[in-house]
Parts: structure tokens; sequence; C-alpha cells
């Protein structure tokens, strides 16, 4: 194995990662402020793929399509926010669960009707469809490490919004006490609606960046909800911060294994057999390293209890 | 006034009188469609135990459901083929025997849940819901990248397995074989729940503290739950298997978790006979709304949406109005 | 020292800064009933979490019967014979009174509940059920749905669990809250009676009730224990006076 290869795998991984935090920080957000357990989370991402493909298609402009993909998911949200999700904020999880579950079937045959059962594909921008030249002789896809940029960027903002600012703080707020929040004169159904908008819009954001490199397809949505949840469970519930340590301890652990595995089985087993059972056990790897973050801390590295 | 008893007296009797029907008028496709509800209503029977009587919110139930499908799919490929699936240290050949298959199926989704759970129940809440969803999808991926059997293809059952003194080719006779173990299940859960065991397990889903104040610790009920739970729905997987005689990764996923939390919805959660009504009136809204639509999975969600906003209780729940509390038995 | 039946010794547990339990020993003898007193944010809450067993001191031990149990859980402590009753009604709500009460009975059995035979149907739990329920004068109400019943008759349900336990010690917190003037007589008559069974640790806010029935007071302020003694020594203690009755007298 060497060493570029695997600066290589551990870009991708970080990139995977950066891509997860993304989802993760929607789901976390609105769980932490709302109590909201969110299934449909990963139909968001898909609207944002399918809306950004589409204006894509229209128009050849990818920032054109990565603002459709913002604006699409966000419009989503407020409306599946306003219509369904305020229902469930007083109903227990079993309700939320099942009413989420409801919407990813809407969403997703209503989308498979819209835009058929194939694959959309959705072009990486010319400008970043090269490779860039790192140290080491390493080239590495631009367009990959734009996305790291973008992950880190859009990390950073939320820290800050979180942070710095009045609704941040209102949000921090509305965390730690509901009741409160509403006698302070918060309009505590308009920040709800925000905080799940802008849930919504950094999903379908996710959904938009990796439609780029993987194809655009009904159900794309929710292995990545999955991987966020394990993100989540790792990190703590309710923690950006857990969210963001989380989803890079997962897209490495995922792909360093995938790459790995087989490798280090290999070094005792026959290569046909060392690739089976390298690949089958990288497939369970994050979720051993789940029930090893749970088997330690049952709240998550950054939950409390 | 207690409507209940005679509602589910009168699923039994459909359940009966369909498949009867349907030989006589030479349906073998209704006779299948109704040994399917039966199946799914199994997967569900298990699946209420843990979320209806201890209101554990199990997302990663097609965790069992696939374990109880692939021990009879491997069991079968390995009969098939005159295979054996080890024989160091000792000889373990394949078979087509049911009862040997099921009690694998039950005794493998036992261990998984026992595992499973032990780590899950930890948490509760939301993380539990996330965790058991996850574990679900670790065995879907474990399945496809294992090539051993079948890896995303999944694994054929040519000839469905045997039973002692049935010809279980025969479609009347599969469905009676799935059916009388439906209601051994239902016997099965509607005793626990009787039970002082269904007793305190109930309690705690109401008030955790209360229990532990009696001195009974919820997290052993709830494990015993959740094993038992798994066991049943792993039954369940492999009786599946071999309705399609076709097994696949996709018993394993998400959507099958889901699906089989929809049945206990839509009959009525806690409900003895919940599931059962809710098997029955999802593979009818398939039949139905699948033949006018190709995408009656919106419908579907649009009434999942009702019945969860608007009425709780699921059909039975509607049909029987609320008002269960009674002790007399 | 000996005839203490649940000995709390120098227990202290803080939050942060602040410090909720402080130093705090308390001893519950056979036979009597010993109430803990204190104005609102003394600590209370959390010093009964540590005598239940579901919070854990940071320094201290709490003994029952001889027994160190410090670092028992809630469950331990009610199979050693700890029996309590919640502030805040704590009950299966969807259940039936009788189905509550037989939950209780089947705790106090000290073994894993069975997975076959029909609970309701067994006779010795459901005589002790029955026999608690009657006590406590809720017989009549036993095929009730519990959240069907009115807040006085819940707290009412709430001491008949306890006494289906059979403890050797009682944890009453606020077991007259809401009671009216009527129900809490009765229930002062009825504790009276119940502590030659068991010694009780009253935890309540009613102060006529508690001056009529304790044998001794403690009194909590700020996380500390300031006073114990038989209600004629609190009543003159002037520090007691001050720090607390003192804002009775005001109202």
């Amino acid at each position: 194995m060497n060493l570029i290869l695997l600066i290589e795998q551990l870009l991708n991984g970080l990139q995977f990662g950066v891509m997860l935090f993304l989802m993760a920080a929607g789901l976390t957000l609105i769980f932490g402020v709302m109590g909201l357990i969110n299934l449909a989370h990963g139909s968001l991402y898909m609207v944002g793929a399918f809306a950004a493909a589409a204006v894509a298609a229209a128009t050849g402009s990818f920032t054109l399509a990565l603002i459709a993909s913002l604006a699409a998911a966000a419009l989503a949200g407020v409306i599946v926010e306003i219509v369904v999700i305020r229902r469930l904020y007083d109903r227990d999880h079993l309700d939320q669960v099942l009413a989420t579950f409801a919407l990813i079937l809407i969403f997703s045959e209503g989308t498979r009707w819209v835009f058929g059962s194939f694959p959309l594909y959705l072009d990486v921008p010319a400008a970043l469809s090269g490779a860039v030249a790192l140290p080491f002789g390493i080239n590495y896809p631009a367009y990959r490490l734009a996305i790291i940029g973008f992950g880190l960027l859009v990390a950073l903002a939320m820290y800050l919004l979180i942070t710095r600012t009045r609704i941040g703080m209102r949000i921090r707020a509305g965390e730690s006490d509901r009741e409160m929040i509403g006698a302070l004169g918060v309009n505590i159904s308009v920040l709800y609606t925000a905080v799940f908008a802008l849930g919504a819009a950094l999903a379908g954001f996710a959904g938009a960046l990796v439609g780029a490199i993987q194809s655009v397809q009904v159900g794309m949505g929710e292995p990545v909800l999955i991987l966020a949840f394990v993100t989540i469970v790792i990190g703590g519930i309710g923690s950006i911060r857990g969210a963001f340590v989380g989803a890079v301890l997962v897209g490495l652990t995922d792909t360093m294994g995938r790459v790995l595995l087989p490798v280090l089985f290999g070094t005792f087993m026959d290569p046909s057999s060392a690739t089976a059972v390298g690949a089958a056990l990288a497939s369970m790897s994050i979720y051993i390293l789940m029930a090893a973050v749970l088997l330690i801390k049952p709240t998550g590295l950054y939950g409390s209890a | 006034m207690r409507r209940e008893p005679l509602i589910n007296a009168l699923i039994v009797v459909g359940l009966l009188a369909v498949p009867l029907w349907a030989y006589m008028a030479d349906e073998p496709y209704v006779i299948t469609l109704t040994t399917k509800v039966v199946i799914l209503a199994l997967a569900g029977v298990g699946l209420n135990l843990a979320l209806g009587l201890g209101g554990l919110v199990s997302l990663g139930h097609a965790m069992f459901f696939g374990i109880g499908g692939y021990a009879a799919g491997i069991l079968a490929s390995h009969a098939q083929s005159y295979d054996p699936i080890m024989e160091w240290p000792f000889l373990i050949e394949g078979t087509q025997s049911m009862p040997v298959i099921w009690l694998l199926a039950i005794v493998v989704s036992a261990l998984v849940a026992l595992a499973t759970g032990a780590l899950s129940l930890r948490t509760s809440g939301v993380y539990f819901i996330m965790i058991t969803l996850a574990f679900g999808q670790m065995f879907y991926y474990f399945t496809i990248s294992w090539p051993a059997y079948g890896g995303e293809d999944g694994l054929s059952i040519y000839v469905r397995d045997h039973f002692p003194g049935l010809n279980t080719l025969d479609p009347i006779q599969f469905y009676g074989l799935c059916f009388v173990i439906l209601l051994l299940a239902l016997f099965v859960v509607a005793r626990l729940a009787r039970s002082g065991f269904g007793l305190a397990l109930n309690a705690a889903r109401q008030n955790e503290a209360r229990v532990r104040a009696v001195g009974i610790e919820p997290y052993r009920l709830r494990l015993m739950a959740f094993i038992i739970s798994g066991a049943i729905t792993g039954l369940a997987g492999a009786l599946y298997a071999d309705l399609n005689r076709f097994v696949s990764p996709t018993m394993f996923s998400w959507q099958t978790s889901g699906e089989i939390m929809v049945f206990v919805i839509l009959g009525g959660v806690a409900r003895l006979f919940g599931p059962v009504a809710g098997a029955a009136l999802f593979i009818l809204l398939e039949e139905v709304l699948g033949g006018l639509s190709e995408y009656w999975h919106i419908y579907l969600g649009a009434l999942l949406l009702i019945v969860v906003l608007f009425a709780r209780g699921g059909l039975i729940g509607l049909l029987a109005g609320q008002g269960k509390g009674d002790d007399d038995d | 020292m000996t005839d203490a039946i649940l000995d709390i010794r120098g227990i202290s547990k803080s939050f942060g800064a602040l410090k909720a339990s402080d130093d705090v020993s308390l001893d519950l003898r056979a036979g009597e009933i010993h109430a803990l007193i204190g104005p609102n944010g003394a600590g209370k809450s959390t010093l009964i979490a540590q005598i239940a067993g579901s919070l854990k001191p940071d320094t201290g031990e709490v003994w029952l019967e001889g027994r160190n149990v410090t670092l028992d859980g809630p469950v331990a402590r009610a199979q050693a014979g700890l029996g309590r009753t919640f502030q805040i009604s704590s009950l299966a709500m969807e259940d039936t009174v009788l189905q509550n009460a037989v939950l209780g009975a089947l705790g106090a059995r000290h073994r894993a509940p069975g997975l076959w035979r029909p609970v309701m149907k067994q006779a010795d739990l459901r005589d002790t059920a029955m026999a608690a329920l009657s006590e406590v004068g809720l017989d009549e109400f036993a095929h009730f749905r519990t959240a069907d019943l009115s807040h006085g008759q819940r707290r009412q349900l709430e001491v008949a669990v306890a006494l289906t336990l059979k403890p050797h010690v009682f944890l009453m917190d606020e077991p007259m809250a809401g009671l009216g003037a009527d129900g809490s007589a009765l229930l002062v008559n009825f504790l009276h009676g119940l502590k030659s069974r068991a010694p009780i640790l009253l935890v309540e806010h009613d102060m006529d009730a508690v001056f009529q029935l304790a044998d001794r007071i403690s009194v909590l302020v700020y996380g500390r224990i300031i006073a114990t003694g038989t209600p004629d020594e609190i009543r003159a203690n002037s520090q007691v006076r001050e720090a607390y009755l003192g804002e009775e007298d005001d109202a």
C-alpha cells in the first residue's frame, strides 16, 4: 500500500464525512431544538439533488443548480413543517417516526412520478472537473476538494450562527427551555419553521453536491440518512460539535475500512477470500464503531445524559 | 361493551373463509395472497410485542425477518447442492425440513436480538430508534457484500421446504401451516401480555420509575421482550422465504422494517390482532391501489399520515373504540 | 445507634457550584415518623433521590437495616425493603387501579415476573393488592382505569402500591399534596397507624400534618440539616424560626 493512495483515501474519507455532516447537522439541530426525529430528512436530500439536476439540465449552470437545491429543499422543508411536522412536536417518537416514514413514501413516489425511475446525472462544473496537484505528487479531484472546503465552511458558519448570533441564541434557548423562549416573546413557531428550513437546506445542498459524484435517483436519501443517524448516535444527539466529529469519524472509518481491511486480511488469507471477508467486515465497520461508542458512552461522545 | 373480541373473531373467520373460498373457486393466487397476509401479520405480531406492550420503537425488525429468511435459504441451498455447511469440528448438513429451519431461524434471531438489544436498550427514546435502524442496515450491507450466499442477487429455494405429513407445494396446505403458526404466536403473545412479565413490561412503558420502585428492573423485561419479539419475526422471515422460494438482502432493508411497523400501526398498536388487521389492510391496499396506480405508495403514505395524525387507534381502534382497561383476565 | 433502620451518613451532592446536599446525616428508627421539612429549593428532591437510589451521592453513605446500600440502584433498594411514594403520582395510568397494586405485589416477590401464568388470576397477588387497596379506601375503585381517578385517589394509590411491597421503611414524598383538608386528615390517621408496621421518612409541606404526626423533625435549608428534634424542640428552635417558620408567620 503506498502512501499516496492512503492520503487520497484519507481525503475521500474526509469528503464523505463532510457530506455526512451536512445531513447530520440538520438532523441534530432539529432534534435538539424541536425534539423531533425526522426520517424524511433523506427525502429533502433527494429533493435538493433532483432540483439541482433539473436546473443544471435546463440552464447548464452549476451555480444556479446549487442555489436551486438550497431553495427547493428549504421550500419543501417549510411546506412539510407547516402541513405535517408542527403537529408532531408534542407527539411521542413513534408518531414522529411513522408520520415522517409516510412522508418518505410520498416524497419518493412523488419524485418517481415526476422524474421517472431512471437516474439523472449532474455534471461536475467545468471549472472543478480537473485534478489539483497537492504536495507529495498527489493529484486529487478538484471537485471533491471543493466539497471538503464547502463543508468546512458550512461547519464554521453553523458554529458562528449558534454561538455568535441572536438567532443562534434563540436556538440554544429553545434547546434548553421551550417555555422560556416563548415567554421572551420570540415567535416560537416561526423559529421552528426557520430551523427546520435551515436543516432542510443543508440536506438539499448535500444532495446536490453528492449528486455530481454519484447518480441522482429516488431512494438516494435513505442510506445517507441512516449513516447520518449513526453519526449522531456517535457524536451525541443535539450537539453540532458531536455531529462534526461523528461525521468525520464515520467517513474515515468507512472509507479506510474498505481500503485497508482487504489488505489486512490479505496478509494471512488467499486474495479472493481476503477481499470477500474484508469487504464484508468493512461494510459493518461503522456499525461496530457505533456499538463500541455506545458501550463506553451510551449518550454519544458529546451527548449529555 | 367490548367489541374487540368480536372483531378478532371476525378476523379469524375471514382468514379461514377467504382461502377456503379461493380453494373451492380454484383461485390459487388469492390463497397465496392470504398466505402473505398471514406471514406478514406474524412478523407484525413479533414487533407488536416490543412496540405495543414494551414501547420499544424498533426500526430494525427487518434484521430478524432477514435472518429467518436466510436461515431457510442457506439451509435449503446446502441441502439442494448436497454440500455440507461445515465438516469440522462436526458435520452440519443443509436441510429442507421446515421444523429444523424454523428452530434455527428462532434461535439465531433470538441470539441476535440478545446482542443488539443488550446494546441498544442501554439507551432509550430516539437513540433506540436510530440504533435499531442502524443495526438493521448493518445486516443489509453485510448480506450484500458477503458473496457466499448470492450477495446482492439473493438465494433461490428451488423446491419449497418440507413439513412432515403435508404437501407444502399445495398452496392451501402451506397456508394452513402458516395460519396455525400465526394462531400459536397470537396465543403465546396473549399469554405473555397477561402474565406478570406482560404487566410489568407494559407498566414500564407507561412509567419506568414506578416499575423500578417496586423492585423490578425494566431493562431485563425489555431485553426479554425484544428477544421474543425478534424470534417471532425471525420465524415469519423463514416462512416468507418459503412462500417466495427466494431470499434477498431486501428482506433486511429499512423499508421492510418500516413496513412491518406500518402493519402494526394501521391495525392498531398494542391490540392483539392489530398486526393481523394491518397486514390484511396493507395487502388489500397493495392489490387495489397498486392496480390503479403504479405510484400507490403515495396513497399509502397519505393514509398512514391520516392514521397517525387523526386516528391513532388504527383500524381496530376505529372499529372497537377506545378504552381497553380490563383486568378480569 | 443499632435501632436506626435507615441511616444516612454525611452525604453530599453538588451540581457544579451548587451544593444540593451538604453533609446530610439523618436516621430513621423503628416505630417512628421522621419528617423532613424545608423551604422550596432546600434540596429535598435531591436528598430523596439519593435515599431512593436514583442518584448517587458524591460522598457519604446510605445504610438500610445495617447494610450499606450506597451503591445500589432503586431496584435493589426496593428489594432491600424501601417502599417509596412519589411526589408526582407515578403510576401506570392506562392500567386499572388493581393492576397497579398487583404490580407492587409482583415486585414484592423478589423474583423475575413469570412469563406464562395470567398475573391477575393469581390469588396471592390479588389478595395482597386488594388488602392494600382497602386499607387506603380504594377497594371500590379497583377496576377503574387509573387515569380516571381523582388527584387525591391517585395519591392514595401511591400509598397502596407502597403497602403491597411490605417494606421495612417507607419513604413518602409529599403524600398530602393536593389532598384537601378531609383527605389530609384521613391520611394523617392512617400514617399514624402505619408507623408501627414500618417507620416512615415523611417529606411534607403540610405543616399541620407534620407537627401532628412526626415523632422527630429535621429541617433542611440550603442542602444542610439545620436542626433535628421533637416537634416541640423544632418549634422552639430560633434558627428554624428564622430560616423557615418565620416565613409562615408572615404569610
